[in-house]
C-alpha cells in the first residue's frame, strides 16, 4: 500500500519530470487572444479538464490496470512471469496505438511522448524494478499517460489515485502558467481551482471506471482548438513554453 | 421511430460499381443518384423532420474491393428534442474493403435547443481502401444554444486504430464553447482523408485550421472551426 505521503510527491508539480516546461496549450491560446482573464482561464480549464484531461486520466489509469495486472508473485515460476510480461507489453502496445488514434495533432503526439520519456527517466531511478521495458519502443519515447500509469503503479497507488494524479496535472500545469502568461493573481487562480476541484476529482473516478472498458472504448474526448493551436504553437521561433 | 438502411457495393468487373444491396426505412431512404466514372452516388434522403429524441437511426456500408461510392444527403439534419429523457441515435457502420473508396461527404448536422443527440460511425477500413469522411456540426440554429450533442468517430485501418474522436457540445459538456474546445464557435467539423497512394504531408495550422498527419496509417484528419456552415464546408474542402 502507498502511504499518503507518495500520492502527494506524484502530483506535485516539482517531481522531476519537466511539467513546469509546459502550458498545456493555454500559451498558443493567450496568443490567439481567446485566454485573456480569469473568466477565460477558467472556461479554459473546464474544457481541457473535460478533454485532454479525462483521456489522459483514461489511459494512465488503463496503464496502472495493466500494470497491477501482470504484476508476478515473487513465487511465481519462470515461465508464468514471462507470459505475465508478454501480457503487459502487449497491453502497452495496444494503449499506444489507441492513445496515437485520439491525438490527431503530430505536435501533441510528440510533446506527450517527451513528457513521458522525462517521466520515465525520474521513474527508473527511484523503482529500478518496475516494468518500464515493457513499455512500447516507440521512436520518440512512450506516451506519458502510460508511464505515469506503470510508474503509480509501482508507487503502489490505487487506480483512482493514479487517475486523480493524471487530471490533476492536465490543470495545475495550465493554471500556473496562466499566472506567469497572463500576470494574474496567483491566489485567485488558486481559487479557481478550488472551484474545479470535485469536476477534477469526476473526471479521475469516470477515467478510473473506464479503464475496465476494452482500450477502442476508452475516453476519446476531442477539442478542435487544442489540435490547432499545438500545431501553430509549434511552429513559432520564440516561446515561453515547450508546449 | 426506428430505422435501418443497408448499402452494399461491389466492383461490376467492367471498371464500374454495382449497388448490389441498397434499401432504406423511413426517415433513412437512400436514392441512387447517378454512376459516373466508375463511382456509384447515393443520396441519404430524408424522409421525416428530424432526427427526433427516440429515434434509433442505423446505416451500414460495405463496399467491396475495387468499387467506389460516394454518400451525399439532400439536406442538412437537425437534432431536435423528443420524449423527455430520450436520446436520438444514427449510427454508421462502414466496412471498406481492399482498392475500394467511399466517400461520405453529407450535409451539416444542427444540434436544436434541447436536442440530445449520439451520431456515432465506426469505420474499418483494409488496407488500401480509400476514404473521405467529412462530419459537419452546426451548435444550434441561427441565434441559438445547442442541446447535447456527441459526434464520435472510430476508424481503424489495416487492424490498427486509425482515428478515436468523440466531440461534445451542450449543456453536459463542460467547456465545451471555452477557449480549450471551440472559442465560441457555433461550425466545426473534420475531413478525413485516407489515400494510400498519397505520401504524408507534413502538418500546417492558420487560424482556425488544421491539417494533421495521423500516426496509424497513410491519412490525413482537416480540423476546422468557423463561424458559419458556408465557412466551415469551404475550410473542410480539399
Amino acid at each position: 500500500m502507498a502511504t499518503p505521503s507518495l500520492l502527494l510527491l506524484l502530483a506535485d508539480g516539482r517531481f522531476p519530470a519537466g511539467a513546469h516546461a509546459h502550458s498545456g496549450g493555454l500559451e498558443a491560446a493567450v496568443a490567439a487572444g481567446r485566454v485573456t482573464d480569469l473568466a477565460s482561464l477558467e472556461a479554459f480549464l473546464a474544457g481541457r479538464l473535460a478533454t485532454a484531461g479525462l483521456v489522459g486520466a483514461a489511459f494512465a489509469a488503463a496503464a496502472h490496470r495493466a500494470a497491477v495486472a501482470t504484476t508476478a508473485d515473487p513465487a511465481e515460476s519462470e515461465a508464468r512471469s514471462g507470459a505475465l510480461a508478454e501480457a503487459r507489453s502487449g497491453a502497452l502496445a495496444r494503449l499506444d496505438a489507441e492513445l496515437d488514434a485520439r491525438t490527431a495533432a503530430p505536435a501533441l503526439r510528440a510533446v506527450s511522448r517527451r513528457q513521458g520519456r522525462a517521466l520515465l527517466r525520474a521513474g527508473r531511478t527511484i523503482w529500478p524494478d518496475a516494468p518500464f521495458a515493457d513499455l512500447p519502443a516507440s521512436p520518440g519515447g512512450a506516451h506519458q499517460p502510460l508511464v505515469l500509469g506503470l510508474l503509480c503503479a509501482a508507487a503502489g497507488l490505487s487506480r483512482v489515485e493514479t487517475a486523480t494524479i493524471a487530471a490533476y496535472g492536465t490543470l495545475t500545469g495550465a493554471a500556473s502558467a496562466g499566472v506567469r502568461l497572463l500576470g494574474l493573481d496567483p491566489y485567485q487562480v488558486q481559487a479557481l481551482l478550488v472551484g474545479l476541484a470535485d469536476a477534477c476529482d469526476g473526471a479521475a473516478a469516470e477515467a478510473a471506471r473506464a479503464a475496465d472498458d476494452p482500450p477502442e472504448r476508452l475516453p476519446a474526448a476531442a477539442a478542435p482548438l487544442a489540435d490547432i493551436h499545438a500545431e501553430i504553437h509549434a511552429t513559432w521561433e520564440v516561446r515561453l513554453f515547450a508546449s | 421511430m426506428r430505422a435501418l438502411a443497408r448499402l452494399v457495393a461491389r466492383a461490376d468487373g467492367r471498371g464500374g460499381t454495382a449497388l448490389v444491396e441498397l434499401h432504406g426505412e423511413t426517415p433513412l431512404l437512400l436514392r441512387q443518384t447517378s454512376t459516373d466514372g466508375g463511382v456509384a452516388t447515393v443520396h441519404l434522403v430524408g424522409g421525416a423532420a428530424g432526427p427526433l429524441a427516440g429515434d434509433d437511426l442505423r446505416l451500414e456500408i460495405e463496399v467491396g474491393p475495387g468499387a467506389a461510392v460516394r454518400v451525399h444527403s439532400v439536406a442538412a439534419s437537425i437534432a431536435l428534442p423528443g420524449r423527455a429523457g430520450a436520446v436520438s441515435r444514427m449510427a454508421v457502420r462502414a466496412v471498406v474493403h481492399t482498392g475500394a473508396t467511399l466517400h461520405w461527404l453529407p450535409e451539416q448536422l444542427v444540434a436544436a435547443a434541447g436536442c440530445a443527440h449520439l451520431a456515432e460511425s465506426r469505420i474499418e477500413l483494409a488496407a488500401g481502401a480509400s476514404l473521405r469522411w467529412r462530419d459537419e456540426l452546426i451548435c444550434g440554429r441561427y441565434g441559438e444554444a445547442p442541446g447535447g450533442a456527441v459526434v464520435h468517430t472510430q476508424v481503424d485501418y489495416a487492424g490498427r486504430p486509425l482515428l478515436r474522436q468523440s466531440l461534445a457540445v451542450g449543456p453536459h459538456a463542460p467547456g465545451w464553447a471555452g477557449p480549450a474546445v471551440l472559442g465560441g464557435a457555433p461550425a466545426t467539423g473534420s475531413l478525413l482523408v485516407v489515400d494510400p497512394s498519397q505520401p504524408a504531408e507534413p502538418s500546417t495550422a492558420e487560424g482556425n485550421v488544421a491539417r494533421l498527419p495521423l500516426a496509424g496509417g497513410p491519412a490525413t484528419l482537416w480540423t476546422a472551426t468557423a463561424p458559419d456552415a458556408h465557412t466551415l464546408r469551404a475550410h473542410l474542402t480539399v
